[in-house]
C-alpha cells in the first residue's frame, strides 16, 4: 500500500506527535505592530502590508458571528500568537536537502508523499501529484515547479507570489472573499501566514494534481493560511488539500480563506480531506476549524466544484460556496462530514446564482456518532437576472446511537420566476436489524459500520481523485472507532 | 458428536420465556424441519442459534459442530459456519451486494486463516450461482435488499447460503410469501446444497415447502418445547389434521 495522505490517521490519532524543532514565535497578542511584524517578516512590500493593516482596521470593529449551531467558550484572541516558523527556516530552503531533517522525518509520519525527494532518487513511478506543504506559517517544499512551470502552470507559497506575481496577487486577492466578509475572513486577511497560490493561464489543462497539506504543530499559535486559485479562461486544474494537526489539551484556531476565481469556460476542482485533531473522546482539545472557502464562477460556462471530507476538528464551521456570475456556469458541493464523540460541525455551502443559466448541485452526507451535533446549512439564492437558473439539493443525515443530533438548516432565496430549485432530505439511522444481519454473514459490526457509512457517502467519494476515494474510506472507518457496541 | 446439539434450551425474549426445555439433535446429512403454530417459538429458536442480541438463553446448553456457543459472537458463530436464511431481510441501502457478500466471503476465509478470493473469481461465481437462482446478474450490483421484491429477498438469502458453503443452514420461514416457482427455485437452492457433511433446520408453517425439500426428521414445537418428532410423514398428518390434536 503506497503511502498516502489519509493513511496517517492510525488508530486514534496517529498525526498528533509533536515535532520538536525550534521556532521563530511571536509572543501572543494582536495589534498593529503585530501585523506590521508579520509583514515585515515576509519583506513584503508596502501594498501588501497597507492591505493587511486595512483588514486588521476592519477586524477590530467586527465580533465573532454567533449564529451557529455551535457552542464553545469566547476565544481570547489575545491569547493566541499570530506567526511560528520553524526557526531553521528563517533563510528560505532552495532544496529538499536545505530543509531540516526533523521536518522531513515529520512528513515522513504523515505519509506525506514528498515526491521531490523519491525523484531525485529516481523512484517515482507516477508523478502526478505536485505538493506544497505547509508547515505551521511557513511552506517547506513546493514540489513539481519545474515541471509545472513548462505548462506555465504558477504554483508556490503565496508569500512568494506576492513577491514574484504581484499583479495578479494585487488583482484577485480579496476578490471573492472580501476582508469584511465576515470575522474571521477579515482576521485571516491582516494576519494570513503562508498557503499556496495557484495560477493556470488560458487554455492549459494543469498536468497534474495539486496538493497542499497544512499542519498546526505550534502550542499555542494560530493557522491562518491563504489560498488563491485562478484558472484562466479555458484552463483546468484540479486541488487536493490535507489537514492534519498535533494533539494537544488547549483549543486551537485555524481561520482559513480559500479563493477560486475561475474565467470563461476554466474549471477548478476543489477536494478538502480534513482531518485536524478533534479532541479526546470526553471533547478536551482539539481545532477550531472556522474556514472561509468561495469560488468565482466569473466567465460565462465556467464550472467550480467543492468536495470535502471533513472527519476532524473540535468544531467546525465552514461553508464552501460558489458565486454563479458568468452565464452558463455551474457550482457543485459534495460534502461528507462526519462528528463523533463531542464534536460539532455546521457546515454547508452557498450558491449564489447571479447570471443567467447558471446551474448548481448540492450533495452533502451528514453523519453522526457518540455525543457530536452535526448540522447542514445551506443557501441557494438567485437574482431576477439569474434567468432559468437552476438548482439541485440533496442532503442526508445518518445517525449512529440515540446521543448525537443532526440538524438541517436550507435557505433558499429565490428572485428569479424562472428558476427552479428543488431540495431533498433524509435521516436515518443505522438499524440493530442491519448490524445483525452483516454480523450473521460474519462481517463484524466495526467493518459493518464501516461498509454501511461508505455505502451512504458513496454519491461523494464519486468525486474525490481516485487515489483518495478508497483512503476516505478508511478514514471514516478510523473516525468512527468506538462508535459501535 | 453431533452437528448441531441443543440440550435443555430455555431462552427468553424481553424477560419473556420463550423456549422451554428445547432439546434437538442434528447429524451431518441430515435435514430437520421444525412445525408449529404461530408463536410457539420456532423463530425465537433460529435468532437463539444465531446469538442475536435480545435474545437471551437463561439455561440449558447448543453445542455446535462441537462447540459450545454460550458467549460466541454472532460473526463468529457465522464464520465457524452456522447460517441464518432470515423471514424478513433488511434493506442495507447504498452497499451493493457484490460488496457485502464479498466482505461476507472475505470474514469466513480470514476466520480459516486463508487469503481472500480474487474478486474476479468470487464475482464469477456470484453471477453464476445468481443466475441458477433466476436472479439477473445486474441485481448483484444493486443495494442489499434494496427494491428487491419479497420473492428476491428469499432468493438472494440462498444466494448467501450457497456462497457461504456453511456446515448448517437455518432457514428462517424461507417458504413464506413465495409464489410456487419461487418456492421451487429455492427448494432446488437447498437441495443443491445439502450434501453428507452440512445439515439443515427448515423452520416452517406450512408442509408445502416439504413436498420439495424432503426431511429427514419433522419436529412440532408448541409453547417453546418439542411436543411431537416422526418423519416426513408427521407433516402429513399435520397439514391434514392441524395441530389441535397434539394438545389433546
Amino acid at each position: 500500500m503506497s503511502e498516502s495522505p489519509i493513511d496517517i490517521v492510525g488508530q486514534e490519532y496517529r498525526a498528533g506527535f509533536v515535532t520538536d524543532v525550534v521556532s521563530d514565535t511571536l509572543p501572543p497578542g494582536l495589534s498593529e505592530a503585530v501585523v506590521r511584524h508579520i509583514s515585515a517578516k515576509k519583506r513584503e512590500p508596502a501594498w501588501m502590508a497597507d492591505w493587511r493593516l486595512a483588514a486588521y482596521g476592519k477586524w477590530r470593529a467586527m465580533t465573532p458571528p454567533d449564529w451557529a449551531h455551535v457552542r464553545f467558550p469566547p476565544i481570547d484572541f489575545e491569547g493566541i500568537s499570530y506567526y511560528s516558523a520553524p526557526k531553521s527556516l528563517a533563510d528560505a530552503p532552495a532544496s529538499l536537502d536545505e530543509v531540516d531533517p526533523e521536518l522531513l522525518r515529520t512528513y515522513e509520519k504523515l505519509g506525506i508523499p514528498l515526491h521531490e525527494r523519491e525523484a531525485l532518487a529516481g523512484v517515482v513511478k507516477s508523478p502526478s501529484v505536485a505538493v506544497d506543504a505547509v508547515f505551521d506559517s511557513v511552506s517547506i517544499a513546493t514540489t513539481f515547479k519545474d515541471k509545472l512551470a513548462e505548462a506555465g502552470v504558477i504554483f508556490c507559497p503565496i508569500s512568494e507570489a506576492v513577491h514574484s506575481h504581484p499583479e495578479l496577487v494585487r488583482k484577485y486577492l480579496g476578490s471573492v472573499v472580501p476582508q469584511q466578509d465576515n470575522f474571521y475572513a477579515a482576521l485571516n486577511s491582516a494576519v494570513f501566514s503562508d498557503g499556496s497560490f495557484v495560477y493556470v493561464p488560458e487554455g492549459v489543462r494543469c498536468p497534474m494534481e495539486l496538493s497542499t497539506y497544512f499542519r498546526i504543530n505550534e502550542r499555542n499559535t494560530g493557522q491562518f493560511e491563504r489560498t488563491l486559485i485562478i484558472a484562466d479562461a479555458g484552463a483546468y486544474v484540479s486541488y487536493l488539500e490535507g489537514c492534519t494537526a498535533p494533539m494537544r489539551d488547549e483549543n486551537q484556531l485555524h481561520a482559513a480563506v480559500v479563493e477560486l476565481v475561475a474565467l470563461d469556460n476554466a474549471e477548478i476542482k476543489y477536494s478538502t480531506v480534513q482531518n485536524w485533531y478533534p479532541g479526546d473522546a470526553e471533547g478536551k482539545g482539539g481545532i477550531y476549524n472556522f474556514v472561509t472557502k468561495r469560488g468565482a464562477c466569473l466567465g460565462a460556462s465556467s464550472k467550480i466544484s467543492w468536495t470535502q471530507v471533513e472527519t476532524g476538528s473540535a468544531i467546525t464551521w465552514k461553508y464552501p460556496s460558489v458565486v454563479l456570475r458568468g452565464a452558463g456556469s455551474v457550482g457543485e458541493f459534495h460534502s461528507v462530514a462526519l462528528t463523533n464523540n463531542h464534536q460539532q460541525a455546521d457546515t454547508g455551502t452557498k450558491m449564489i446564482h447571479l447570471g443567467p443559466n447558471t446551474r448548481s448541485t448540492i450533495i452533502s452526507k451528514g453523519i453522526s456518532a457518540g455525543q457530536s451535533q452535526n448540522s447542514y446549512r445551506g443557501l441557494v439564492r438567485t437574482s431576477p437576472a439569474a434567468k432559468g437558473a437552476r438548482n439541485y439539493t440533496q442532503c442526508d443525515s445518518l445517525l449512529l446511537g440515540d446521543a448525537c443530533g443532526a440538524h438541517t438548516f436550507p435557505y433558499i432565496e429565490n428572485k428569479s420566476p424562472t428558476a427552479t430549485i428543488e431540495h431533498e432530505a433524509t435521516t436515518s439511522k443505522v438499524s440493530d436489524d442491519q448490524l445483525f444481519l452483516c454480523q450473521q454473514r460474519g462481517i463484524d459490526p466495526e467493518k459493518a459500520i464501516s461498509m454501511i457509512v461508505n455505502g451512504f457517502c458513496k454519491d461523494v467519494f464519486r468525486e474525490l481523485p481516485m487515489e483518495f476515494a478508497v483512503e476516505a474510506g478508511k478514514l471514516l472507518e478510523v473516525s468512527l472507532e468506538g462508535a459501535v457496541g | 458428536m453431533s452437528l448441531l446439539d441443543i440440550d435443555g434450551l430455555h431462552a427468553s425474549v424481553n424477560g419473556e420465556p420463550i423456549l422451554k426445555d428445547l432439546s434437538l439433535r442434528v447429524e451431518a446429512g441430515e435435514i430437520h424441519a421444525i412445525m408449529g403454530p404461530n408463536g410457539s417459538g420456532k423463530s425465537t429458536l433460529a435468532n437463539v442459534l444465531a446469538g442475536r442480541p435480545g435474545y437471551e438463553v437463561t439455561a440449558g446448553q447448543v453445542s455446535f459442530d462441537g462447540i459450545g456457543l454460550a458467549g460466541v459472537e454472532p460473526e463468529a458463530r457465522a464464520q465457524a459456519g452456522l447460517f441464518l436464511a432470515f423471514q424478513y431481510p433488511v434493506e442495507i441501502p447504498g452497499v451493493s451486494n457484490m460488496e457485502f457478500l464479498k466482505a461476507a466471503w472475505d470474514s469466513h476465509r480470514a476466520a480459516q486463516g486463508s487469503q481472500p478470493e480474487s474478486a474476479v473469481g468470487f464475482m464469477k461465481r456470484a453471477r453464476a450461482l445468481a443466475k441458477g437462482l433466476g436472479l439477473n446478474p445486474e441485481f448483484l450490483k444493486r443495494g442489499v435488499n434494496e427494491g428487491f421484491s419479497g420473492g428476491e429477498k428469499k432468493r438472494n438469502e440462498i444466494l448467501q447460503l450457497l456462497l457461504l458453503e456453511p456446515k448448517l443452514a437455518v432457514l428462517d420461514e424461507t417458504d413464506s410469501g413465495l409464489d410456487i416457482d419461487a418456492l421451487q427455485t429455492v427448494a432446488a437452492g437447498v437441495n443443491r446444497f445439502r450434501s453428507a457433511d452440512n445439515g439443515v433446520l427448515l423452520i416452517t408453517h406450512y408442509q408445502r415447502l416439504l413436498n420439495h425439500i424432503v426431511p429427514d426428521r419433522v419436529h412440532v414445537l408448541t409453547e417453546g418445547r418439542i411436543v411431537a418428532s416422526g418423519d416426513k410423514h408427521l407433516a402429513e398428518k399435520l397439514e391434514a389434521e392441524g395441530y389441535a390434536w397434539l394438545s389433546g
